[in-house]
């Protein structure tokens, strides 16, 4: 393990985000009182160069902590100073992933610490206008969050010719409306325009063209949240923790069957198994652990052994075949039912795709399809084999990685536990429940061996005739059907149809 | 008489308007301040909210259906949005939902005949760790039992009547 200057810490106790666990902070008083907007000071008052600050998080090793993983210094720099449109900076606070909520947990406790950051990103790319898009269920966080501008506003942080230092910056909020697409940057941008929330084709990548076609730089709550702290203990103090590529640390939000669920900080390449027997308390009601997906539910399900043996940062994890993600950790134990699990999952993509391209509008539609006739005890013929065949088509299609989200997650879950799918499909009931879940869903008409996919058989030869005289002597009386199916009372003996018995003559 | 914001209102859409480049930008805005004040967001609202934001119509229509936090039908006094997703799913949020169904009488998306709560079942609202939870209008309620959940909805009904008398 090639984890830097662990040192001794054992218990795991906040870094970046201390202020979470101090009451209060959403106050500037407080804020202020634990050093909160000094750096904004400073960069005001000396006047800071951009590109120092640029440089500063790009030696730090930062990256997007909204799922991609992208550095974030390097974005800032993509943007084109020489451009004379105005330039924007987008907070991404849509937190709408399931089993991701860390970003609500800094936007309702620690307003202010995400504000420095957004001012600092803000100057650093020269944007004097920024947005904070945020999720329209979060109503609570957006109103710490406006408390907190209106304070700094009033403060002098935010507003024309911040402290004398000729910048002016305006921050604002804006809330979505349940859409969980708007989480990716693209989307983000179409939906602060007022438009429907559908993502873009990139290139041109955001950093160019953006927010009403000028460059626009997204990024997320806790990506910004933590430059501030860099700056002021400078790029060596955080990359003191985590690995080579994955530098610092990252909040992890964990749920699911798990003995203490809730947000954690970890140096990233810490062990998982540790963090998990030590900090999370292994599983709910001490029973057994079924599987894990590490990531927001968008990432690859993973085994016990996988999960356990990976360490917690972007590269292990993703050699051990999954995502670090968001770092929304969802964990199953013993008596989770998977298949209920996937249905649950699809329901949601196929609730949420934006419907723009076809692979994923249609494709997550088949896969809800496909996996509710299994749970109703009457799969379709060939259910599994259809499933991994839309998968296929799904995967890769897209404009957005929407449509992979809904792929990764069930597929891993359909490639390593596939005895709890073939069971539901041959049986159907659940082989933990012992339940069909939906059997509401049943449709009487279909008869009672449909469930096993016998009464479908492929189609043979001798099912269809060609009757190749009418065809040609009737010509001038219009098309007839070319193919007709034969009833199977009129022909008992199989090869009896009529072709088969022109081939017999 | 078609839908009108309360001038104070009005005033407020126009002023959220200026902190964009365009004004498409506000329509979401808008529709936010048109629900906070009615509960739900008509086709009349839609127009009234093109008409001050100097958009077309259509603009906004794509935004109310494209978006499904806004109600385009009247919702009850108490709108319960139950979040349904994996991780709620995994503690128990099917059962809860049953519970509000047989003990509570009240039915998916439909209003109460009293009018006071309709229930909606709602993907991921972003508080997977006090799972079970659900959104009653613009609170969460977390770590939700079958006690709990009583108890919510006595109150409910009980700061309900409280208000009317």
């Amino acid at each position: 393990m090639n984890v830097v200057g662990m040192g001794e810490q054992m218990a795991l106790e906040k870094i970046v985000f201390k202020n979470l666990d101090i009451p209060e902070m959403t106050e500037l008083k407080t804020y202020e009182e634990h050093g909160g907007y000094k750096q904004w000071k400073k960069v005001m008052q000396d006047k800071v160069d951009r590109t120092e600050l640029i440089d500063t998080v790009k030696a730090s090793g930062l990256r997007g902590r909204g799922g991609a993983g992208f550095p974030t210094g390097l974005k800032w720099s993509f943007v084109p100073q020489d451009n004379p449109k105005p330039k924007y900076l987008l907070c991404n606070a849509d937190e709408s992933e399931p089993g991701t909520f860390k970003d609500r947990e800094i936007l309702e406790k620690t307003p202010h610490q995400l504000i420095e950051g957004v001012l600092l990103g803000a100057y650093a790319i020269g944007a004097n206008t920024a947005y904070i898009y945020l999720r329209g269920e979060f109503v609570k966080g957006w109103k710490m969050v406006e408390h907190a501008l209106a304070q700094a506003r009033e403060a002098g942080y935010i507003g024309k010719n911040v402290m004398g230092s000729g910048f002016d910056v305006e921050v604002w909020t804006h809330r979505g409306a349940g859409a969980y697409i708007c989480g990716e940057e693209t989307a983000m941008i179409n939906s602060l325009e007022g438009l429907r929330g559908e993502p873009r084709l990139k290139p041109p990548f955001p950093a160019v063209e953006g927010f009403y076609r000028s460059p626009t730089i997204v990024n997320n709550v806790e990506t910004l949240a933590t430059v501030p702290k860099i700056i002021e203990n400078g790029p060596e103090w955080y990359t003191q923790w985590g690995t080579e590529k994955s530098r610092g640390t990252k909040l992890w939000s964990v749920c699911g069957h798990v003995e203490r669920p809730g947000v954690y900080e970890v140096p990233l390449g810490y062990p998982m198994k540790k963090f998990f027997e030590e900090e999370l308390g292994g599983c709910w009601k001490g029973r057994k652990l079924k599987g894990v997906i590490p990531g927001g539910s968008s990432v690859p399900f993973m085994l016990p052994d996988e999960f356990l043996d990976c360490d917690m940062d972007y590269e292990n994890i993703a050699a051990h075949g999954s995502m670090l993600g968001s770092g929304g950790m969802i964990v199953f134990d013993e008596t989770a039912c998977l298949m209920e699990a996937a249905t649950v999952l699809a329901t949601f993509y196929a609730h949420e795709s934006c419907g723009q391209c076809t692979p994923c509008r249609e494709g997550c539609g088949w896969v809800l399809r496909q996996l509710k006739d299994i749970e109703s005890g009457q799969p379709q013929p060939m259910a599994k084999e259809i499933l991994f065949d839309v998968f296929d088509q799904i995967f890769g299609n897209t404009i957005c990685p929407l449509g992979d989200s809904i792929v990764m997650p069930i597929k891993a879950m359909m490639e390593k536990v596939p005895e709890e799918f073939e069971y539901y499909i041959r049986e159907g009931k659940s082989m933990v429940t012992g339940k069909t879940r939906l059997a509401h869903l049943a449709k009487p008409d279909k008869p009672e061996n449909y469930r096993r996919g016998e009464a479908f058989k492929y189609p043979r030869a001798e099912d269809f005739t060609t009757d190749f005289d009418k065809v040609v002597h009737n010509v001038e009386r219009g098309p007839e059907p070319m193919f007709t199916k034969l009833q199977h009372e009129e022909s008992t003996e199989k090869g009896d149809s009529p072709y088969a018995r022109e081939q017999k003559k | 008489m078609a839908y009108q914001l309360s001038a104070e209102n009005q005033e407020r859409v126009k002023e959220i308007a200026t902190h964009y480049p365009h004004p498409m930008s506000g329509i979401l805005p808008a529709l936010h301040i048109v629900m906070a004040e009615t509960g739900w967001v008509s086709r009349d609202a839609c127009d009234h909210v093109a008409e001050l934001l100097d958009v077309p119509k259509i603009k906004v229509y794509e935004a109310l259906t494209f978006y499904t936090y806004f109600p385009q039908k009247p919702v009850g006094k108490y709108h319960i949005q139950f979040c349904h997703n994996i991780a709620c799913n995994l503690r128990g949020a099917e059962d809860l939902i049953q519970h509000l169904k047989d003990k509570h009488n009240i039915q998916e998306d439909q209003v109460t005949e009293d009018g006071l709560f309709c229930l909606h079942r709602v993907e991921c609202l972003g508080a997977c760790g006090g799972g079970p939870m659900m959104q009653v209008n613009d609170d969460y309620y977390e770590d939700l039992d079958t006690e709990k959940l009583d108890q919510l909805i006595e109150g409910f009904k009980k700061s309900a009547s409280n208000g009317k008398s």
